[in-house]
């Protein structure tokens, strides 16, 4: 074992009780087919997916049923074999609550597989672009949380080398606990990932990020590392502090490496993967199998076992959680994601998407309700846990007064909304939420912006065209005009001619006869 | 006494023709003021400020000849923006009723449609499709929800639909300011 790497830091961050160990001591448990699988088509960040198949279409598990409408988008496949119910709006995990088009699909228990592309297992005589091909057809997102489809971000042909992969292990938002537990149960597919993912971006070693509250998670995935034999991966624990996930973070603090405000983290040579994607690559290009289920982790207080389940995308979260034991004590509210990052769901029957890592249903000791918030004192404590190094402060005030222009330049889109300033803020202020209304609104103004600029395209090309058929049909009177002008001149002139060559005939005539008389006078 | 006479003649002869040329070299077209009027207004090309389409308000607005509150769809947020652009004490809008009807599209009922293509005439942003006889379809997408097709349509089977707010279009709401200062007015 090599001596261990020199660790950087970011900036500022939060130690947190973890609570891993409620759902990390049990093997993840599958689940019972539920009466209906809901398959939303915004799935991942990018373009809707668009629907391949119709109601009362037979599908097999794993077939496609909605294909990616753009390049930055992802397919959707059956996770068990039935028939499609509906094509519609149903309710759907978002912070909005509102309900968005969805497949359902009845299962019809038998689970039958449709057939699969063949496994591609000499991958390294494969174009990378193939192997992209493959990751794209699986419907493969981060399954970190942010779903961005990963075909698109190991496409990194056009920028610079990448010499690192970096895979993101270190799980750093509390009481989630599902990849600690693939990385014990499935340490060897994570590590076939790498192989494949290392090849495709071109990188010459790749680091594990981990951080140091999963001892038992970095031995399986050393001991899987010794047993490929491949010693370009390194499994490199970090200490436990939120947020050491977060994408910038983990690369500030593997490689020093700071990403600039607007690039992308290729812009220090390294790309980042969350080690379910991992593991899901491996599947798709070892397997020949789509995307059709993940871990999910169902914990806190609130529920009675506590553990990680292999679930499959659709399955109602409340069938997850009735898996788990059920609720004890008192109803209380359930979150989808952690408990700095996530969300609470308005419906329990809302299905899980490849996005939902964590279903966490808290006691009110352990998340008590905010206490009522009160002005700021300008402390400046949100700046100093602030792992991005803003001022959250300033965005605060800057959202508060609407100021949309100068939020941005206190650059809002740096956030991460990883939530350390209003766990701190001794005002109990509810920043985060104040720069996603101000983030959505941005967006909002964008999207207006853009429909105002194609309406005045659209109107000026129709100006434009009323003008010129104008002019046009103009130009063709006049033609017209002009040319019955020239036939009635053409007509006339014969006419004329003829009149003036007869006068000139007869003047002619007339001076030839005057001629004749005067030589027979004179004579 | 001479010189300096000589002196002043010669300096304004110089500074003319320089400003003479500039008049001429550097001259800019149409007016940049109406350009960034037009870049706030919202294109719906309504009318409903009186003038023929957006382009033509601007222009009202850059030569002083018209309000900056009489742009229903823009808003308020049209009307501070303009007040910020040209230095003006922003009012109130002109018709408050209009301004707070919701963002809709034209829908056009297929059973209902004759095929009349009056609609089709009437779109200032040909959102329309459709040919005599034939039925005619909006396209939602394009479409600024500016009514103009809806008094055209001899048979009113042009009806605007609200613009729904899906996941993707959702907003967070404004956070509830705290408590005491809210007290405190």
């Amino acid at each position: 074992m090599a001596e261990p790497r020199e660790l950087s830091h970011f900036h500022g961050g939060l130690h947190l009780d973890d609570h891993k160990d409620e759902s990390n001591t049990t093997p993840i448990r599958d689940l019972p087919l539920p009466a209906h699988l809901v398959l939303p088509l915004q799935q991942h960040i990018g373009h809707v997916a668009e629907p391949v198949v119709a109601v009362g279409d037979k599908v097999n598990k794993g077939q496609m049923v909605a294909r990616a409408a753009d390049y930055v988008s992802a397919p959707i496949h059956a996770p068990t074999s039935g028939t499609v119910s509906a094509i519609g709006r149903r309710p759907v995990p978002h912070p909005s609550g509102l309900d968005d088009l969805c497949i359902t699909l009845e299962p019809d228990g038998e689970d039958r597989w449709d057939t699969l592309p063949a496994p591609i297992t000499d991958w390294r005589d494969t174009e990378p672009a193939e192997l992209r091909e493959r990751i794209r057809w699986a419907g493969i997102v981060g399954l970190g949380g942010a779903a961005f489809p990963t075909a698109v971000k190991v496409n990194t042909s056009g920028q610079r080398r990448i010499d690192t992969l970096l895979v993101n292990a270190a799980e750093c938002e509390p009481y989630i606990t599902c990849d600690d537990r693939l990385m014990r149960e499935q340490a060897a597919d994570i590590v076939d990932g790498i192989g494949i993912l290392r090849y495709i971006v071109g990188a010459a070693h790749c680091l594990i990020g981990i951080e140091d509250n999963k001892p038992e998670a970095a031995a399986a995935l050393r001991s899987a590392i010794a047993t490929a034999g491949d010693d370009a991966i390194e499994v490199v624990e970090v200490p436990t502090l939120y947020p050491s996930g977060g994408e910038r973070q983990l690369i500030k603090l593997l490689t020093g490496h700071e990403v600039p405000s607007h690039g992308l983290p290729a812009a220090v040579g390294v790309v980042c993967q969350n080690v379910a994607t991992v593991a899901a690559v491996a599947d798709a290009v070892l397997r020949g199998r789509p995307l059709i289920d993940r871990v999910v982790t169902a914990t806190g207080g609130g529920i009675a076992q506590p553990g990680n389940f292999r679930v499959r995308f659709g399955t109602p979260a409340a069938s997850v959680i009735d898996a788990a034991g059920g609720r004890t004590g008192a109803y209380g509210r359930l979150i989808l994601g952690g408990p700095m990052m996530g969300f609470t769901l308005h419906d329990e029957q809302v299905p899980i998407t490849k996005a939902g890592n964590c279903l966490l249903a808290p006691s009110d000791e352990e998340l008590p309700p905010p206490p009522a918030q009160r002005p700021c004192i300008r402390c400046g404590e949100c700046a100093r846990v602030c792992p991005a190094q803003l001022l959250p402060q300033q965005l605060y005030w800057q959202a508060r007064a609407q100021d949309f222009d100068k939020v941005q330049d206190y650059h809002l889109f740096d956030c991460i909304e990883c939530g350390c300033c209003a766990f701190v803020c001794p005002a109990h202020i509810p920043l985060v939420h104040y720069y996603r209304f101000a983030k959505t609104e941005i967006w909002a103004q964008e999207r207006e912006r853009d429909k105002s600029d194609l309406a005045r395209r659209r109107h000026e090309a129709r100006v434009a065209r009323i003008e010129r058929l104008e002019a046009e049909r103009k130009a063709r009177l006049r033609q017209k005009k002009d040319a019955l002008e020239k036939n009635t001149a053409a007509d006339a002139d014969p006419k004329k001619a003829a009149i003036a060559a007869a006068m000139q005939r007869v003047a002619a005539k007339k001076a030839a006869q005057e001629a004749a008389s005067e030589t027979s006078d004179s004579e | 006494m001479i010189t300096a006479i000589l002196t002043i003649a010669g300096l304004a002869t110089l500074f003319g023709l320089v400003l003479g040329y500039s008049a001429i070299r550097f001259r800019v077209e149409g007016d940049p003021i109406a350009d960034q009027i037009d870049a706030i207004l919202p294109q719906t090309q309504c009318g409903q400020c009186g003038f023929g389409g957006c382009r033509p308000y601007a222009e009202a607005i850059a030569s002083g000849e018209a309000e900056i509150n009489r742009c229903p769809p823009g808003g308020e947020s049209t009307m501070i923006a303009l007040a910020e652009l040209l230095g003006r004490d922003p009012i109130a809008l002109d018709d408050e009723a209009a301004a707070e009807k919701p963002k809709s599209v034209a829908y056009i009922v297929d059973a209902e449609c004759i095929g009349c293509t009056l609609c089709i005439q009437a779109c200032p942003v040909d959102a329309i499709m459709g040919a005599a006889k034939q039925l005619h379809a909006v396209i939602a997408s394009e479409c600024t929800g500016c009514e103009l097709c809806l008094p055209p349509c001899p048979v009113e089977c042009i009806h605007m639909h609200p613009i729904e707010t899906t996941p993707q279009t959702w907003r967070w709401p404004y956070p509830a300011p705290p408590a005491r200062e809210v007290a405190n007015g």
